[in-house]
């Protein structure tokens, strides 16, 4: 079928493009999805780093006492003690803020946990520049690089609260260790009830307008998802036929998904609140480059540190806002 | 806890000896690891697989067994050498540590052998994993009477990590938790008291919450009634710290920290050079230190 201009996906939100579009910070799909999780399971267990409140652990803490481990500051050892429980029959989520857990954390996430190939879900919140006022020590951004390259270990960055939640609940019942990023900040709800979510499964959430000459794939994971999709919109509205492919799972890759992505465009381009190296743009290149080769484009944070702003403004400032995404396909 | 009758205690030395005739052995089929440790722990870990532990051994995940966290991964020779000799597996296997393709990595992997509680090797993890089984098993069952032990070294304790876990194990008043810290005073680069003092550990550990006891770390009759009180205490997590000398049963190894990570033969020369020191320390284990004069001698 010829398509004479782009599509959304029927199942996304109406109101992506519009002002009257959700803004809910995603970490809130995570706190509903474990509190869930809880209910359906009585072997989950939550563990939390000081940090109930800003990672919502709390919903589930309240309703479950018993079944939540307060560790205070101390992220190494939270991670073992949650391979400790799983090594009991447990299912525990652990949830910090990225940059200590797994940021600091990173060994013992790697070894007591991926070795031993452990039933935990590590949560790692705030991550990203759009952490904001806190500035660089708090914004993780290498939390995809660092997990992607341990083995067994399954990484997702699910676009928003709705897929937040749904990745939660997908994460408990998965049988093995799962990473799971999410943002501070309230973002677009992009997706609705209908949304499918499958860990390992992309989604194409644009499909181009084909009468254009010029195709480029976006590629994009996390909340940045509804930027793409709003630079999307604008350049097939101008000339260049601009699909989005939202891939919330960054590993295991959806080669499946990707090999015929790659296939109908001309240019690939991923976007990701991340560091441009070692995450889905790496990703991304490294499959690309050995399969079908052709040039890919990677938006994100170039070989900087973050710093103190307001969320929005340090999208914008570091390139990833839907104007700079626009701008960067016009120039290709 | 379980009396122990004075046959019981010779039977258990015996047996602490075959474990440190196997330790030798082992060593120096790979070609490398760990000496002192596993020798100054032979008899900690006899009275834990041959007494104390509820545990089977040809069912390695019966569910209401005792855990045994090894904290310290490098001194598993001990830890293979007395679940082979109490059944886990045949104790020729034990010829294959470290070699591709074995089931007894050199770190132990709770992946590639049945009876290994969890991987450990990186120092302070074991401990975490200790607290967080404890912990789990309260969940289920507050009155529980299954023990989780952990054996740590004393080096070990300078990781940050291990107090994280004594902080949180203290906290929630993990009565089943039982710490044995090997106290033999060595480490890779030297004698504790030089590389980063300790003491008082006591008094650490006391203001952790935890029960604390220091026992002769060879004196199993002392081990034994120590693990037995704290088996009873409640509303504290336990630490005993055993006090040992390394490479404990091989006299012209002992209290040397050159013997923590080389395998005899590749020990230090002082006094025994390289080609000798296999057989000297067979030798010496096999005599009781000389005490027993072969018949054909």
């Amino acid at each position: 079928m010829h398509l004479d201009t782009y599509m959304f996906a029927k199942h996304l939100d109406k109101r992506i493009c519009t002002p009257e579009v959700e803004q809910v910070p995603n970490r809130n799909g995570y706190g509903e999805g474990l509190k869930e999780a809880g209910d359906r399971n009585e072997k989950v267990v939550a563990l939390c780093a000081d940090l109930t409140g800003s990672t919502r652990t709390n919903i589930f803490a309240d309703a479950y006492p018993e079944r939540f481990v307060q560790c205070g500051i101390a992220e190494q050892n939270m991670a073992s003690v949650a391979s400790g429980m799983a090594a009991m029959g447990k299912i525990p989520f652990i949830a910090g803020y990225a940059m200590f857990s797994p940021g600091r954390s990173w060994e013992q996430v790697r070894t007591t946990i991926a070795y031993n190939n452990s039933n935990v879900k590590i949560i790692g919140a705030h991550a990203g520049v759009s952490v904001g006022p806190d500035g660089a020590t708090h914004q993780a951004i290498e939390d995809i690089a660092i997990m992607r390259v341990i083995p067994n270990m399954i990484v997702l960055a699910p676009c928003d609260a709705l897929e937040a939640k749904k990745a939660t609940l997908a994460a408990a019942a998965h049988e093995g260790p799962v990473y799971i990023r999410l943002a501070r900040d309230k973002t677009p709800v992009v997706t609705t009830a209908d949304s499918p979510f499958e860990i390992g499964k992309a989604e194409l959430f644009l499909e181009k307008d084909q009468k254009h000459e010029k195709t480029i794939g976006i590629i994009v994971t996390g909340i940045l998802a509804h930027n793409a999709l709003q630079a999307a919109k604008t350049l097939n509205e101008e000339s260049v036929g601009v699909s989005v492919l939202h891939m919330p799972t960054i590993k295991p890759l959806d080669t499946v998904a990707l090999d015929e992505f790659t296939s109908e465009h001309d240019v690939l381009m991923t976007v990701e609140e991340h560091q441009v190296a070692g995450g889905l743009g790496s990703t991304i290149a490294e499959y690309v480059t050995s399969t079908n080769p052709k040039k890919v484009i990677r938006i994100g944070v170039e070989d900087s540190f973050g710093q103190s702003g307001e969320p929005t403004e340090l999208i914008a400032h570091y390139g990833m806002d839907a104007e700079s995404i626009a701008q960067k396909i016009r120039a290709i | 806890m379980y009396y122990l009758s004075n046959t019981e205690i010779k039977e258990l030395e015996a047996k602490a000896n075959t474990i440190r005739q196997s330790i030798i052995e082992m060593l120096v089929s790979a070609g490398s690891g760990h000496t002192a440790g596993p020798l100054d722990m032979a008899d900690i870990f006899a009275l834990l697989y041959f007494s104390v532990l509820k545990h089977d051994p040809k069912n390695p995940d019966w569910e209401e067994r005792d855990r045994l966290v090894l904290s310290a991964g490098h001194i598993c020779p001990v830890l293979y050498a007395t679940m082979a000799h109490a059944g886990y597996f045949p104790v020729e296997e034990l010829m294959t540590l470290r070699k591709l393709g074995t089931r007894l990595q050199g770190h132990p992997h709770k992946e590639a052998l049945p009876g290994i509680e969890t991987s450990s090797g990186p120092l302070g993890s074991g401990l975490s994993q200790a607290v967080g089984m404890a912990l789990a098993e309260r969940m289920d069952n507050p009155y529980t009477s299954k023990f989780v032990y952990c054996v740590t070294g004393d080096g070990e304790l300078q990781e940050g990590q291990i107090w994280e876990a004594a902080m949180l194990a203290g906290k929630e008043q993990l009565h089943n938790l039982v710490v044995i810290v090997d106290r033999n005073a060595i480490q890779i680069d030297g004698y504790t008291k030089d590389i980063m003092p300790l003491e008082s550990l006591r008094g650490k550990f006391e203001s952790f919450n935890f029960d604390v006891q220091e026992v002769d770390g060879h004196n199993i009759r002392m081990v034994n009634d120590a693990i037995g009180k704290a088996q009873s205490v409640y509303g504290q997590p336990s630490v005993i710290i055993a006090h040992t000398v390394s490479s404990k049963g091989v006299d012209v190894f002992e209290r040397d920290f050159r013997w923590h990570g080389n395998p005899p033969g590749k020990g230090p020369e002082d006094r025994v050079p390289k080609g000798k020191q296999a057989d000297a320390a067979l030798e010496k284990l096999r005599t009781l230190g000389g005490m027993i004069i072969p018949s054909d001698s």
